[in-house]
């Protein structure tokens, strides 16, 4: 396969003594959006917080095979999770900007990695606002706090706050579910947008939008990835017969 | 009127009896405090020694003496707890060690206060060779408030949502970095309410002080953190028992500036509590 941005080689994932991910093996390319669907609980989004090792935040998580991003297996012992954050950002179910104004949410993640020049985080704030089309809107609002504003614009701060740390890979955890229809259109759009310079890695358990959106979709249930490719062959020529059971709404 | 109701209307009178009651005690402490002590609260009360053997005079030298041990309660006290609570809430992981700690803390906050007294005499007073002092009477204070102080300042911090915390290290904040610039701004006002708290308690109790700091009478103003202080409690303690003949109005006197401080603390701290559920939004 060409240019796989992120490689799975035999994950396994417990939780104790859950088993929440069994044998995954696949690819991620570059520059693509990648969807992976599922029905609840089939570790989907269990399997895209391994990328950024959020699931460390939880105890009595073991977590063994390879998950090589740019050649490095981020799941070694002794992996840099600062770097390895830096370069893969996420985005939460809930938008959850922090409690400061909206110029704060945007520069935290800059003047964490030790950005003090004023000139440049006020840059930084313009260019991630202008990324997510917020810039016209907030432009004369920077110091209100980010609270006040509308949960579409929470989202879009969230992922502008994201782009400022310029990860690589955008992990986004069920972006869309807290958003009305219009405002799904208008982030889907904006994950068209973004992919031409992200790979973008989306869990979601809409299966229209993995369709819309998606270059590449992944099927998992019950914690086995079953099957990863092409969008369209996935939606209408499913290799396995549960990817067809799910799709066509049997279960799910 | 049915049976079942009147069964229910008996049980609501007596169980909302008992919920008033708990009303009662603390309106007449107060109202009788207020009634015999306000005609002794002078300006010349609060700022002037005691004179004729307490009998006359002011309480200045034991307001200075609990302020002072109030601060250095807090000096300790303060940074040791919210630290604790930091590591407890943070840190932690589920383990046998954080299991005792967590143990530890209960405890210590069930210990009875004369027991302090005698544990602060027995380290800081001997065992230090601090005497005593204002020294030993704030640390002896400091560790009774530390429970306080530990367990509001873990409810604070806990309080703060998961989902920035996922945030912060999503976006490569260390667990320090999230701690310092997200989860404590957050939640300051509750770590501010169990030190005001603790301020309270330290000013109002006296067995911690009585072997560890508090003079008996003392003709001038500590100098120092080595030398003996006055402090209201216990001025309260020798006015009502050890001295014969004292006004009934110094006492009450007495009585009413100690109870006017803790409830005022007590009200910042509500005030606090309140604005800070008042602005947050999440």
């Amino acid at each position: 396969m060409d240019n796989p941005k992120i490689q799975i080689n035999n994950l396994d994932l417990w939780y104790g003594d859950f088993q929440a991910l069994k044998g995954v093996n696949t690819r991620f390319r570059e520059k693509v959006i990648t969807a992976i669907i599922g029905p609840s609980g089939c570790g989907k989004s269990t399997l895209l917080r391994v990328f950024n090792r959020m699931n460390d935040l939880a105890e009595g998580v073991k977590t063994t095979g390879e998950v090589v991003i740019d050649g490095q297996n981020i799941i070694a012992k002794g992996t840099d999770l600062v770097t390895l954050r830096k370069k893969v950002g996420m985005v939460f179910q809930r938008p959850n900007p922090f409690p400061l104004s909206i110029y704060e949410n945007i520069v935290f993640g800059p003047r964490i990695y030790g950005e003090t020049n004023r000139m440049k985080l006020e840059e930084m704030v313009e260019n991630s606002l202008k990324s997510v089309l917020l810039w016209e809107e907030l432009k004369n609002k920077l110091r209100k706090p980010a609270l006040s504003l509308s949960l579409e614009q929470k989202q879009r701060l969230c992922i502008a706050r994201l782009l400022a740390v310029r990860p690589d890979i955008l992990l986004m955890d069920e972006p869309c579910s807290s958003l009305d229809p219009q405002a799904t259109t208008r982030i889907e759009e904006l994950m068209r947008e973004l992919k031409v310079n992200y790979t973008i890695v989306i869990v979601t358990h809409n299966m229209q939008q993995a369709a819309r959106i998606s270059d590449e979709t992944g099927f998992m249930l019950l914690g086995e990835l079953i099957e990863l490719g092409r969008t369209e062959e996935l939606f209408t020529k499913p290799r396995d017969k549960r990817t067809e059971d799910y799709i066509t709404g049997r279960y799910g | 009127m049915s049976n079942a109701e009147r069964t229910q209307k008996i049980a609501f009178f007596f169980i909302f009896l008992a919920a008033f009651l708990i009303v009662v005690p603390v309106g007449l402490i107060v109202a009788i405090i207020i009634q015999k002590g306000l005609p002794a609260i002078t300006w010349q009360f609060l700022t002037d020694v005691p004179r004729q053997g307490m009998r006359a005079g002011g309480i200045f030298p034991a307001i200075v003496g609990t302020v002072y041990l109030v601060i250095g309660a807090i000096i300790f006290a303060l940074p040791i707890g919210v630290m604790a609570a930091i590591y407890l809430s943070e840190y932690a992981r589920d383990n046998f060690l954080t299991r005792m700690i967590k143990l530890a803390i209960v405890n210590l906050a069930g210990v009875p206060s004369v027991v302090y007294g005698l544990f602060g005499l027995a380290l800081f007073v001997v065992f230090f060779k601090f005497g005593a002092s204002i020294l030993s009477g704030s640390l002896t204070l400091g560790i009774m408030i530390l429970p306080i102080i530990i367990t509001t300042s873990r409810e604070a911090l806990e309080s703060v949502p998961h989902s920035f915390r996922e945030a912060s290290c999503s976006l490569g904040a260390s667990k320090w970095q999230t701690v310092r610039y997200i989860i404590l701004p957050n939640s300051i006002a509750g770590i501010l309410t169990g030190t005001i708290l603790g301020i309270g308690r330290a000013a109002g109790e006296t067995a911690p002080i009585l072997f560890t700091v508090a003079a008996f009478y003392l003709p001038q103003l500590p100098q120092s953190i080595f030398d003996q202080a006055m402090a209201l409690p216990y001025h309260l303690y020798v006015i009502s028992t050890q001295v014969p003949n004292v006004d009934e109005k110094i006492r009450y006197g007495t009585a009413l500036v100690l109870l006017a401080l803790v409830l005022f603390m007590n009200l910042v701290a509500i005030i606090i509590r309140y604005k800070f559920r008042k602005q947050k939004k999440w």
